[in-house]
């Protein structure tokens, strides 16, 4: 067997112990009994209580949660459907520009999504009258916008590793095209349709700047009120809702793995 | 087989054409207007003359400030400047860790993987969090240079530049790592063996083969960490001095402080252009690779 040599060693665990050491702080100080977010003076569980008392942030949470379901589903629609094309139509008419527009909100700053976005709906509104206001909906469908772009990449990668001859003994044996994708084709891409849901229902609940723009009066997500609050203040409570967060992150990374759902596919 | 194509095609392509690629179009225009009192606070482009003739109101005002006041300029290069930072520190932190995962055992390699990738699933805004829990004046960082008597009053960390570099690498670093490992991981070890045999010593072999081999995934995890950071609003305003008036900040301040709409729209403008260059170049030099 191979062993690691100490010159790699040392900065891959440099770079854990960075990557790391602020969230493990977090998680310690989550459990402190004092309201100063940096001395610990004793074990207590009182801002798990505090937190879920917090009504703001608890209807944020939910509303967060929401959109991110509806969004995330959206998105592995589009993407689905975007990636499997990108893949496996190698050439159509403007393939490249729909290669480029799917590919942009990967890296796209998001200051630039938002405000063209918000200008989208502003403009849809006095012209149509659609939608009516922002909120909940302009959020759900700008975060299914660019988590469309992410689905499509799993899908893509997904669709590298898979087995052609499949397909082809499918239709040699007779089946039409649409039942070749939806017996053998799709229960193939299922773990990359499930990673990338997953991956667009993470992103959804953590965008913090396209919603602001797209969202409107009385729909704040958790982030919108998370950044609101921390600008006023570090409270223990937020350390409690980073903690819950990495444990249900870290849960369901482990049955993705268990799965084989492999996170090192992501972009 | 054509039709069936369309109707894969379609969905993705009207909703991206309308909600992605139309917006840009939108803000491209609402640039070229002027700023105005009202919802929405600009004046039409589109105007209409006593006799119903239609003419276009084009103000090149805002693009005009942008490229007068040193104020934008500065904003810009200071972006630039900082995102091309951030993105060498992340390459330097995070190459050698792709490394290591790729030289690490097989088995571990998944498990690897998945630390670096597992922040990147967290709260974002929750990591900044921890950061200013680590830098704040009477923080974790503080309380233990005061408890070891390194120094005798808090150092200031938090709004700093260094606390917005910290940030920005820390948040983007997973970007790095990835597209590093993948092109890595690809790579044939029998060269490896080979150079070893004909007698080169491991760093050379490192800076012979290893290094101009992943380069395509050096310069995809520059880009991946670059491009974003460019326009980044969150961590320079949270960690970051006021002294940092980055790009991402100051539209932000134009759209939701001072509500000038066609302003904040040319900066959108004038950032695209910037990017869309360095992407144009990579997508030139990958097209050739």
């Amino acid at each position: 067997m191979r062993r690691l040599k100490l010159r790699l060693l040392v900065p891959l665990g440099l770079g854990f112990a960075f990557l790391y050491l602020p969230i493990l702080l977090m998680v310690a100080f989550s459990f402190n009994d004092s309201r100063m977010v940096t001395e610990f003076t004793g074990f207590s569980l009182r801002w798990y209580g505090a937190l879920f008392a917090n009504e703001a942030l608890m209807q944020a949470l939910f509303l967060s949660l929401r959109i991110a379901a509806i969004s995330a589903t959206m998105a592995t629609i589009l993407g689905t459907l975007a990636g499997f094309a990108l893949f496996r139509f190698a050439r159509f008419r403007g393939r490249a520009l729909f290669g480029a527009i799917m590919a942009a909100p990967l890296v796209m700053p998001e200051v630039i999504t938002g405000l063209s976005l918000l200008l989208l709906f502003v403009g849809l509104e006095s012209a149509f009258g659609f939608p009516a206001g922002r909120g909940a909906d302009t959020v759900a469908i700008a975060h299914a916008t660019f988590g469309a772009a992410y689905v499509a990449v799993v899908i893509q990668a997904r669709l590298a590793d898979f087995d052609l001859s499949l397909e082809e003994a499918a239709m040699d044996l007779g089946a039409r095209p649409w039942k070749v994708f939806c017996v053998i084709t799709l229960p193939l891409i299922a773990p990359g349709v499930v990673a990338g849901w997953l991956l667009a229902f993470t992103l959804s609940l953590d965008d913090l700047v396209i919603a602001s723009f797209v969202s409107g009066p009385g729909a704040s997500t958790l982030p919108m009120v998370i950044f609101s609050a921390v600008r006023l203040g570090l409270t223990p409570e937020l350390y409690a809702l980073a903690t819950l967060l990495l444990v249900a992150v870290a849960l369901a990374l482990l049955v993705a793995l268990r799965f084989g759902l492999a996170p090192g596919r992501a972009p | 087989m054509n039709r069936a194509r369309w109707l894969v095609l379609a969905l993705p392509v009207v909703w991206m054409a309308l909600f992605f690629a139309a917006p840009f179009a939108i803000v491209f225009s609402i640039g070229f207007t002027e700023s105005a009192e009202g919802i929405p606070p600009y004046a039409p482009l589109l105007r209409w003359r006593e006799d119903g003739s239609p003419y276009l109101q084009l103000n090149l005002e805002n693009f005009r400030l942008l490229f007068d006041d040193p104020f934008y300029i500065e904003a810009y290069l200071r972006s630039l400047r900082v995102a091309a930072i951030s993105a060498a520190l992340c390459l330097l932190i995070g190459y050698p860790m792709a490394l290591a995962i790729v030289r690490a055992p097989a088995r571990w390699r998944a498990a690897l993987l998945m630390l670096v990738v597992l922040p990147f699933w967290t709260s974002f805004l929750l990591r900044v969090t921890a950061w200013i829990g680590l830098l704040q004046d009477r923080g974790w960082i503080n309380s233990a240079l005061l408890a070891l008597g390194v120094v005798e009053a808090p150092v200031a960390l938090l709004y700093t530049d260094l606390a917005m570099y910290l940030g920005i690498t820390y948040c983007y670093l997973p970007f790095m790592v990835l597209p590093i490992y993948a092109t890595l991981s690809k790579l044939d070890d029998s060269l490896l063996e080979a150079a070893a045999d004909l007698g080169a010593r491991p760093v050379r072999a490192f800076l012979s083969i290893t290094l101009p081999l992943s380069l395509p995934g050096i310069i995809a995890g520059f880009l991946l960490v670059f491009i974003p950071a460019v326009g980044e609003f969150v961590i320079p305003e949270l960690l970051g001095g006021p002294g940092a008036q980055l790009i991402g900040r100051v539209l932000w301040t134009e759209f939701f402080q001072n509500r000038d709409w066609p302003l904040a729209s040319a900066l959108a403008v004038v950032l695209l252009i910037a990017l869309v260059v360095p992407i144009g170049l990579f997508q030139a030099r990958a097209a050739r690779a």
